[in-house]
C-alpha cells in the first residue's frame, strides 16, 4: 500500500499545471502535436502514462471507498429483507422481496419512538447547555482579568486528563445516592458541567482570545456592561466556534454508550445506542433485520444533516480531534 | 478628583471580577464535583474491599493493588489493550496517510471521496458496530462474498486472532477519516517551492515524499498517533457489541475489564484500583502529547 503513494513519478505532487487539470484525465487523449518529432513523441508518451497513472489512482480511491460506504448500503438494504433472505449463502445486493415489516417490528418490540425522543432531547439539552456554559466560561477566562483566573482555568483543564471511564464508579455511587438511577439527570448534568465540557470551554476561550479588544471598547462606549458585551457582541461573534462545539457535543451525547448502560435500567428510559442492542429473539440471538431497521432509522437523519452541512462538520470535528 | 476616579474604577473592577466568577462558576463547580471529587473518591475506594452485593466496605490498604499485580485477568486485559492500541495506531495512521496523500493529488471526484471516507466518523458508533457485526457473521455478507470467489471465510468473531483483527479494522474504518483530515491539512501546509526545487534536482515522487513531506508533517503524525492511542484505550461500546470481550478473554481490554469487575461482579473496590491504573496510563500519554505539542508549535515557527 505504501508504494501506491509513488504511483506516478512524473506527477508533480499537488502542483498540476493549468493544462493538466483533472478534466483531462484518462479518457481524453493528449492533444495532437503538429510535428511529431522524437521529443514530442516521448513527451506524449509521458503524458499518456501520467493519465493512466491518474486513472489508476482514481480506481484505487474507488476500491478504498468500499469499506466506508458499503456497510451503510448493506444496512439500509438488509433492513428491507425478510429474515429468510437476510443471512444467505449467496448475498443479494438488492432485496428480492423488499418489505417494511422489520420497521413495524422496531416499534412493536420496544418503545422505540420514546427511546428516539430520549436520545434527541438529551442531546439537544446537553448541546444547548454546553454551548452556553462553555461560551460564558471561555469568555471570562479569555477577556476578564480576575484574581485566580489562571488557577481556576488549570483546575478546569484537569478534566481533559480524566477519561470518563476512570470516574464511572464514584459517579455511579453519587448518582445512586441521590436516587437518580434510571433517570436522565446524570446523562444531562454531568456532560454539561463535567469533564466532557472542558474541551468546549477550551475551544471557546481560544476563540475569545483572538477577539479584537476594540469591539468591546465600542460596546462599552455604547453603555453596555460586561453581560451586555458578552450577550450582544462576543456571543454572536463566536458563531463559528459555537458551531464546532455544537457539532461535537451533539454527536458525543447522541453516541454515548457506557453511561446509559450504567445508569439506565428500563426500556422506556433507554437511549438509542443502548436500545439498538436489545432486539434479540427468545434465545438471545439478534433479530438482524429489525436491528438493522432500527439502526437505519438512527443513522440516516444524522447522515443527511452531515451531507448538507459537510463543511462545518469536517472543520468542526477536525478542529477538536474528537473521537467516538 | 483622582481618588474618586480611582475608587470608581476599582469598584468597576470588582464588579467585573464578580461577573468573571459568575461566568466561570458552572464549569469550576462542575470540575470540582464531577472530576476532582470523583478522582479522590476512586483513589479512596481503591484502598477498600467493597462488594456491593455482599455489602462489605472495609479498609484493606494496598491489597487491591497487590491483587492487581498477581491477577492474570488484568495482565491479559493489559495485553489486549496493548495489541489493540498498536494495531489500531499502525493501521489507522498508515491508512489515514495514504488517503490524505491520494486526496491531495487533485484527482477528479476528490470531494466525493473525502465525503465517503469521512462519513463513518459521524455515524453512531454502536450503529456502525452493529452493521459490521452483521457483516462478520459466519453466514454474513463478507463470508457470502468470499464464497462467491471460492474462499471459505472463518467465523471472524469466534476466533481469538480474527476477533481482535476485526475489532481493530472496524474501528479504523470508523475513525480514520478524522486523522485523514488532520493529515490533509498538514500536507497542504508543506511549501510548494520545496517540492519544485527537489523536482528540479531530479527527485522522484517517492523520494520527495520521504525526504520532504514526511519530515515536515512528522510532528502532526506524532500528535495524531498519541491522540489515537489515548482514544484507543477508551474503547468500550465496540467490544460490548462486537465480541463481548471474547472469545475467552481475548478482546477484554482494560476498560472492559474495569466495567466487568464493577458492574458484572460488583467488585467496586477492585474496579476502583483498575480505574487508578487507567488514569495513570492516560495521564502519562497525555503529558507526552503536551510535550510533543510544544515541540510541534516550535517546529512551525
Amino acid at each position: 500500500m505504501r508504494s501506491d503513494i509513488a504511483v506516478d513519478p512524473a506527477e508533480p505532487a499537488g502542483s498540476a499545471e493549468p493544462s493538466e487539470r483533472p478534466g483531462t484525465a484518462p479518457s481524453s487523449g493528449p492533444p495532437a502535436e503538429p510535428e511529431p518529432g522524437p521529443a514530442a513523441v516521448s513527451r506524449r508518451r509521458a503524458r499518456a502514462r501520467r493519465a493512466w497513472g491518474r486513472g489508476g489512482l482514481v480506481l484505487l480511491l474507488v476500491v478504498l471507498s468500499v469499506p466506508f460506504v458499503f456497510p451503510t448500503w448493506w444496512m439500509a438494504t438488509s433492513s428491507l429483507k425478510p429474515m429468510s433472505e437476510i443471512l444467505r449463502a449467496v448475498p443479494t445486493i438488492w432485496p428480492q422481496d423488499p418489505s417494511l415489516a422489520a420497521y413495524q417490528d422496531v416499534f412493536a418490540l420496544q418503545p422505540f419512538a420514546q427511546q428516539y425522543w430520549n436520545s434527541l432531547y438529551i442531546a439537544a439539552v446537553v448541546t444547548a447547555g454546553t454551548m452556553l456554559v462553555s461560551a460564558m466560561a471561555g469568555y471570562a477566562f479569555a477577556r476578564i482579568r480576575f484574581p485566580g483566573a489562571n488557577a481556576l482555568f488549570l483546575l478546569v483543564l484537569a478534566g481533559l486528563l480524566v477519561p470518563s471511564e476512570v470516574t464511572i464508579v464514584p459517579l455511579f455511587r453519587i448518582v445512586n445516592t441521590l436516587g437518580l438511577i434510571d433517570t436522565h439527570w446524570p446523562l444531562v448534568v454531568i456532560p454539561i458541567l463535567g469533564a466532557p465540557s472542558v474541551l468546549a470551554t477550551f475551544i471557546m476561550r481560544q476563540f475569545f482570545l483572538g477577539l479584537p479588544g476594540e469591539l468591546e471598547d465600542a460596546g462599552r462606549v455604547d453603555g453596555l456592561g460586561r453581560w451586555g458585551i458578552f450577550w450582544h457582541i462576543a456571543f454572536p461573534l463566536s458563531r463559528s466556534a459555537l458551531a464546532a462545539v455544537a457539532i461535537f457535543t451533539f454527536l458525543k451525547s447522541w453516541n454515548l454508550y457506557l453511561e446509559p448502560v450504567v445508569y439506565l435500567s428500563t426500556k422506556e428510559s433507554f437511549t438509542l445506542p443502548q436500545a439498538l442492542t436489545q432486539y434479540v429473539d427468545a434465545y438471545g440471538g439478534p433479530m438482524w433485520n429489525v436491528q438493522l431497521a432500527a439502526t437505519t432509522l438512527t443513522v440516516l437523519p444524522v447522515l443527511a444533516v452531515f451531507l448538507v452541512a459537510q463543511k462545518q462538520f469536517v472543520q468542526g470535528l477536525a478542529q477538536t480531534g474528537i473521537k467516538g | 478628583m483622582s481618588t474618586v476616579a480611582a475608587r470608581r474604577s476599582s469598584v468597576a473592577a470588582r464588579r467585573d471580577w464578580a461577573v468573571g466568577y459568575t461566568m466561570v462558576a458552572p464549569v469550576v463547580l462542575g470540575a470540582v464535583v464531577f472530576v476532582v471529587v470523583p478522582l479522590v473518591m476512586v483513589a479512596w475506594y481503591s484502598l477498600h474491599e467493597w462488594n456491593v452485593l455482599a455489602g462489605t466496605f472495609t479498609f484493606v490498604g494496598g491489597e487491591n493493588y497487590a491483587r492487581m499485580a498477581a491477577d492474570p485477568g488484568l495482565r491479559d486485559a493489559l495485553l489486549a489493550s496493548l495489541w489493540f492500541s498498536i494495531g489500531l495506531v499502525v493501521l489507522n495512521i498508515s491508512l489515514a496517510l495514504v488517503l490524505a496523500v491520494l486526496l491531495d493529488q487533485r484527482l477528479p471526484g476528490t470531494t466525493t471521496f473525502r465525503t465517503f471516507f469521512f462519513s463513518p466518523v459521524i455515524v453512531s458508533l454502536v450503529a456502525w458496530t452493529i452493521v459490521w457485526s452483521f457483516l462478520l457473521q459466519p453466514e454474513g455478507g463478507i463470508n457470502g462474498f468470499l464464497a462467491q470467489v471460492g474462499v471459505a471465510g472463518p467465523n471472524w468473531l469466534r476466533g481469538e486472532a480474527t476477533a481482535m483483527i476485526a475489532l481493530i479494522v472496524v474501528q479504523v474504518f470508523k475513525n480514520v477519516g478524522l486523522n485523514m483530515i488532520l493529515f490533509l491539512a498538514a500536507l497542504q501546509g508543506v511549501p510548494e517551492e520545496l517540492h519544485e526545487a527537489a523536482r528540479l534536482d531530479g527527485a522522484g515522487a517517492w523520494r520527495r515524499f520521504r525526504s520532504i513531506t514526511l519530515p515536515l508533517i512528522s510532528p502532526t503524525i506524532l500528535l495524531v498517533s498519541i491522540i489515537t492511542v489515548v482514544g484507543s484505550l477508551e474503547v468500550f461500546a465496540q467490544i460490548d457489541v462486537l465480541t463481548g470481550g471474547g472469545p475467552g478473554s481475548s478482546t477484554t481490554v482494560l476498560v472492559y475489564y474495569l466495567f466487568q469487575q464493577a458492574f458484572r461482579f460488583n467488585e467496586f473496590g477492585y474496579a476502583s484500583a483498575i480505574s487508578v491504573l487507567l488514569f495513570v496510563i492516560v495521564l502519562a500519554l497525555t503529558l507526552l502529547q503536551w510535550q510533543s505539542r510544544r515541540r510541534w508549535v516550535f517546529h512551525e515557527v
